[in-house]
């Protein structure tokens, strides 16, 4: 046997399941697509007593339009998100980010929300939910919260949840129309792990870069939004000097780790290479959307 | 106490019912259980491929997915796919093309295969290598793999 002895639940809802949660005594997991926790059960890095597998939820599996957000439940495998025509529609920038998502079988069964709650620092979906001013919507015996996502993800692997909690669905802001976007993503092989990535979001008014947002992954122990760099850009035109001079700020205040893949000085190069191109591509994408006249 | 369960499930075709610890992997199942080998496990957390199966149509790593997730599910493993003297049309493609030496991966690539020729367009050779891409082999470099594909995807013709 590869993992260690848990109790298994098999939840039929969300009260069934932050039940046995409370029930594990500080130390039961939340199975959903399984394609992270199962390695680390398999490695015993993670010994839970009581192992909750929500798959058989219902209604779990739907991605919605909401007032403004689009909601992903607990059950969205990463191929519904990839195939979405909502996704596609209204948040392109995450319909671009779910090709480096791993592979095909992955894909499968691997859920953006537990993404989330795995919060490595490393994945795509924690750093998209943070740049798209994500809401994590949580339950647990004692009622239901709701929670930013610059709060909820705190460390590498590490999360504001609680035991006795779980996730049930994740909102993403809809960019307003027009907002230029763009992704950019190294990894060493196709859907293997960013050695870093960038997503930035963008509007443009009157000349001017609005909005701005930005996040990166790979190059700290969680994913951030560069508020600082963000600021830097607010209100200025799009031109090479900005984006030059934002992208030196950007690399400044990056302290990345040096690791097997990796030197710091390389990831710092790698992480304002691709700041570089994803801000000249998000500005030329909200200049196209707007249609100003030249 | 170990935690078990008695499930039931479809496994090429066929009916099986069988009780299980919680904490037993479906790859292990698969071997242990029924004696169903085809199905290889290689690195046991999710890397290889080796262990890939049908999972209610889809492909999933068997070693990644508990025996007891499978009650009620359909399964399909390489020995659904065809036998000796009688090869299915992708370990047929195997056979021609080349797309094996050793074998130890091959069954988790028939089966991605298998997934891949079902649902997704596979209108070029990026789109192979790219749905390929979660399946090592250290033997062939790859290209007779796609070769055999490539030729699958024709034969199927665009996706409806």
């Amino acid at each position: 046997m590869k993992p260690a002895r848990f109790d298994y639940v098999r939840a039929e809802s969300i009260a069934h399941a932050v039940e046995a949660l409370a029930g594990a005594g500080g130390d039961g997991k939340v199975l959903a697509g399984g394609q992270s926790l199962m390695p680390m059960m398999n490695f015993r890095l993670v010994k839970p007593s009581v192992l909750v597998d929500i798959n058989r939820i219902p209604d779990l599996d739907r991605i919605t339009l909401e007032a403004g957000t689009l909601r992903l439940g607990a059950l969205v495998r990463h191929r519904m998100t990839a195939e979405d025509v909502l996704v596609a529609r209204h948040i392109p920038v995450l319909h671009a980010a779910m090709k480096h998502v791993a592979h095909l079988t992955v894909r499968n069964r691997g859920t953006f929300c537990g993404s989330v709650c795995h919060a490595d620092p490393a994945a795509e979906m924690p750093m998209m939910t943070l740049l798209l001013d994500g809401t994590i919507h949580i339950a647990s015996p004692r009622g239901t919260r709701t929670m930013p996502a610059r709060d909820f993800l705190i460390g590498s692997l590490a999360t504001a949840l609680e035991p006795d909690e779980m996730v049930t669905a994740v909102d993403l802001a809809i960019p307003a129309d027009g907002t230029g976007w763009a992704f950019e993503e190294f990894s060493r092989r196709h859907g293997d792990y960013a050695l870093a990535a960038v997503a930035v979001l963008m509007e443009r008014r009157d000349g001017r870069a609005r909005n701005v947002r930005i996040a990166m992954m790979g190059i700290a122990d969680t994913a951030l939004r560069l508020s600082d760099v963000e600021a830097a850009l607010e209100g200025r035109e799009g031109t090479a000097e900005a984006f030059d001079e934002v992208v030196a700020r950007l690399k400044a205040s990056l302290a990345p780790n040096s690791d097997l893949n990796a030197s710091a000085d390389y990831r710092r190069h790698l992480a304002g290479a691709l700041a570089r191109r994803a801000l000249a591509d998000a500005w030329d994408r909200a200049r196209e959307a707007h249609m100003e006249p030249a | 106490m170990e935690d078990r369960a008695t499930i039931t499930l479809t496994v090429n075709g066929l009916t099986q019912t069988r009780a299980v610890d919680a904490r037993l992997l479906l790859s292990d199942f698969l071997r242990h259980d029924l004696g169903l080998t085809g199905t290889h496990v290689g690195c046991e957390h999710g890397v290889c491929g080796a262990c890939t199966i049908l999972l209610d149509g889809r492909s999933a790593r068997s070693c990644l997915t508990l025996a007891i997730q499978a009650d009620g599910a359909t399964i399909e493993t390489v020995e659904g796919l065809g036998r000796m003297g009688d090869l299915g049309r992708v370990q047929q493609a195997f056979r021609d093309h080349h797309g094996l030496q050793c074998g130890f991966c091959t069954p988790g690539f028939l089966m991605t295969i298998t997934d891949m020729l079902r649902h997704h367009p596979l209108e070029t050779d990026d789109q192979i290598r790219e749905a390929l891409s979660g399946n090592i082999c250290r033997c062939t470099g790859y290209q007779h793999i796609v070769d055999a594909v490539r030729e699958l995807a024709r034969a199927r013709g665009p996706l409806t």
